[in-house]
């Protein structure tokens, strides 16, 4: 009876094992599979934004027109119809709000119900005229011509250098800037903390007495634990100005204030993972180094970094993760400026801190919701060939030794 | 991350014991909401929690999220009052129309914006035109408005802000920013950043102005007048880059909203308004 208990009770354990393993996974490839359904949408979405129509005057030869001229357009650096391929006159706007100035609000109805007749008048009357309105008032026999706007296209999206969400009447969606911008924060940020952090580790694990240890470990730890909005908020109050008076230039927000405190952040990660990694370095493997006359330096160098080169690795890789991901740090220091950056001195702007600056204003379900999708998409991927990359070059160094 | 919920109804309890309310019904209970502009959120906040000391059985809750969030939130009936950094436009006018909405305005405040310069920069003014260039991109030494020569670092809030799509009608003609422009997630790291950066330029709420930054005059008359940020100034409406602040809502819950809207246009109101950093209507 006894027995038939603890195997029932075996029994149970192992099945919530299993369904909570299962549920995990499951969990995890739903949250993936949503990520690129919404993210992959914009793809199918016309750039115009939602429910507006484009017209022209029917006379106007211009059939397209793309969403980079509207934008030149409607910030007044492209005024003449000659320079979009149309005839030598200047551009006219018409914006729904405009209205007022052609007719008096008698003429547009108690109800508007006169809207789409006047807006038809307008159009059909004005031969330069380039209209912006809501398509609910477009009239049955509307005397203009409707202007479609290509979808965006992949290439677009990734090539991109313009980002500009939300202007209207057509959005800007190139990622390219974001994409360099992260990767040179994550890049810096990676190449001042893994350095830093291993020198740390070994001094840790190989050199340092036990009471330096004892004193140095807490305190790493509590780096950790420093919620990275407060990490901003140093950075933007010590490193901007730092760097902005050593290198003499005219803004501190750069990308390398960006990876500095990044960089900064991802130390206790990398210290105390590749601390561990080293400290399981076998006694005899390095009493066996000494005694064939190996110097300290020489035991550490060819025999703990090779030893616990895959703890190094995931130590690495945990690191980037934090830096590529971090959003709040990077917010408050790298300026947020969306253009290609040449050198670790300019501004950038972040995946993750265009995520979290402009999620929370993109209504559900339209093209700039999908773009960030998109962007988070495009995180993942980054994240997914990192570690991968490592993986392999871990693996590859255990199949060596 | 705009969503700011306040549920102060608790606080009404402790100052209940001073007497009648003069308002009718005033100790019924009512429950109002709120919903809207990030700017109005902060005024709306210090209103709601003094007017329901005073009432108790008021209750009311406040939301964030954007005047566009409030104005849709009223047409479909979510809100009682919605909060706006800016008269409807057209299309709202039309859509609230649509959805036999008698919508009555109630202006509550000013705000000015001030653009800020760093302390040590020799310029004290400049037009709307330079402005608009500036934040454009077609002027990008200080040189050119009559500084140093030096490279201008130009500040604003991040897409999300009311006040970057206020600016941006008002002061860029609607045109966009260029893209160069640094993107800052709140008022108060414009303010620190302008602090500690000598060619920057930003734009602030009046009431975030401190002495770490210098705030410029500004002239609407392609040079004729300059009008420096000021509450007297916005009052009186000289000064160019100032908005209105409403509270928007149906006919309909007007009745129930009435003493809450009394208050707030009460002297004592309009002082909350002042403390809180606005500019007052009287």
């Amino acid at each position: 009876m006894q027995k038939y208990f603890h195997n029932l009770g075996e029994k149970i354990i192992v099945a919530i094992l299993t369904i909570s393993g299962t549920v995990t996974s499951l969990t995890v490839l739903l949250i993936v599979f949503f990520l690129f359904k919404e993210g992959l949408g914009i793809f199918s979405m016309s750039p115009v934004t939602e429910g507006t129509v484009i017209a022209v005057n029917n006379r106007n030869p211009v059939t397209s027109l793309s969403a980079s001229q509207l934008k030149e357009i409607s910030d007044q650096n492209i005024t003449n119809w000659q320079e979009v391929g149309g005839l030598d006159a200047p551009i006219k706007i018409f914006r729904l709000d405009d209205i007022t100035d052609y007719f008096t609000e008698d003429q547009l109805g108690a109800d508007f119900e006169f809207m789409p007749q006047r807006i038809n008048e307008v159009v059909v009357k004005d031969p330069h005229i380039l209209a912006f309105f809501p398509d609910e008032y477009i009239s049955k026999d509307f005397g203009g011509r409707q202007l479609q706007l290509a979808n965006i296209t992949v290439w677009d999206f990734l090539a991109g250098r313009e980002w500009y969400p939300t202007i209207s009447p057509a959005v800007r969606m190139g990622v390219l800037p974001l994409i360099l911008g992260t990767l040179w924060v994550s890049f810096g940020a990676i190449l001042i903390a893994l350095p830093l952090g291993l020198a740390t580790a070994i001094y840790m694990a190989e050199i340092a007495s036990n009471r330096v240890r004892g004193i140095l470990k807490p305190i790493i730890e509590l780096l950790a634990g420093i919620p990275s909005v407060v990490f901003g908020f140093f950075g933007l109050v010590v490193i901007v100005p730092l760097i902005q008076d050593i290198f003499g230039l005219p803004v501190g927000e750069t990308a390398l204030a960006g990876s500095v405190i990044l960089g900064i952040m991802a130390l206790p990660t990398i210290i105390s993972v590749s601390e561990d990694a080293m400290r399981t370095t076998p006694r005899a493997m390095k009493e066996a180094s000494l005694a064939l006359g190996a110097s300290k330096w020489q035991t550490i160098y060819k025999v703990i970094i090779p030893y616990s080169i895959s703890g190094i690795s995931t130590a690495a890789i945990l690191g980037i993760g934090r830096a590529i991901g971090e959003t709040m740090a990077v917010l408050m220091v790298t300026g947020n400026a969306s253009v290609i950056p040449d050198t670790f001195l300019e501004p950038v702007r972040t995946i993750p801190a265009t995520i979290a600056a402009e999620l929370g204003e993109a209504p559900q379900g339209g093209i700039h919701y999908k773009a960030l999708f998109a962007l988070g998409c495009i995180l993942f991927l980054l994240t997914l060939i990192i570690n991968v990359t490592v993986d392999l070059v871990s693996a590859k160094n255990k199949a060596n030794r | 991350m705009l969503l700011t919920t306040v549920l102060l109804g608790a606080c009404g309890r402790s100052g209940e014991t001073q007497g009648n309310n003069t308002e009718a019904g005033g100790n019924a209970p009512t429950n109002i909401t709120i919903k809207g502009s990030d700017t109005v959120l902060p005024l709306a906040q210090q209103e709601a929690e003094k007017y329901m000391q005073k009432n108790a059985g008021a209750y009311i809750t406040i939301v964030g999220g954007g005047t566009g969030v409030g104005i849709s939130a009223m047409q479909e009936g979510t809100t009682d009052l919605a909060m706006a950094s800016r008269p409807l436009k057209t299309e709202e006018k039309l859509k609230l129309k649509g959805a036999a909405k008698d919508v009555k305005e109630a202006l509550i405040a000013y705000d000015a914006l001030s653009v800020v310069v760093h302390p040590s920069n020799k310029v004290n003014q400049l037009t709307r035109e330079q402005l608009e260039r500036i934040f454009t991109g077609k002027i990008t030494n200080w040189k050119e408005v009559g500084g140093n020569d030096e490279k201008i670092v130009a500040y604003s809030r991040e897409t999300s802000s009311g006040t970057y799509e206020f600016f941006k009608e008002h002061v860029l003609d609607k045109k966009n920013y260029a893209p160069g422009i640094l993107m800052m997630p709140a008022t108060g790291s414009i303010v620190q950043s302008v602090s500690q950066t000598t060619g920057a330029i930003g734009y602030i709420g009046l009431a975030y102005e401190t002495k770490e930054v210098k705030a410029l005059s500004v002239s609407y008359d392609q040079g004729k007048t300059f009008v420096a940020p000021s509450v007297e100034a916005a009052k009186n409406k000289s000064y160019p880059i100032s908005r209105p602040l409403f509270l928007f809502y149906d006919n309909s819950v007007a009745g129930k909203i009435k003493p809450f809207l009394d208050y707030i246009m009460s002297a004592e109101g309009q002082k909350i308004v002042l403390e809180t950093g606005y500019v007052p209507l009287g």
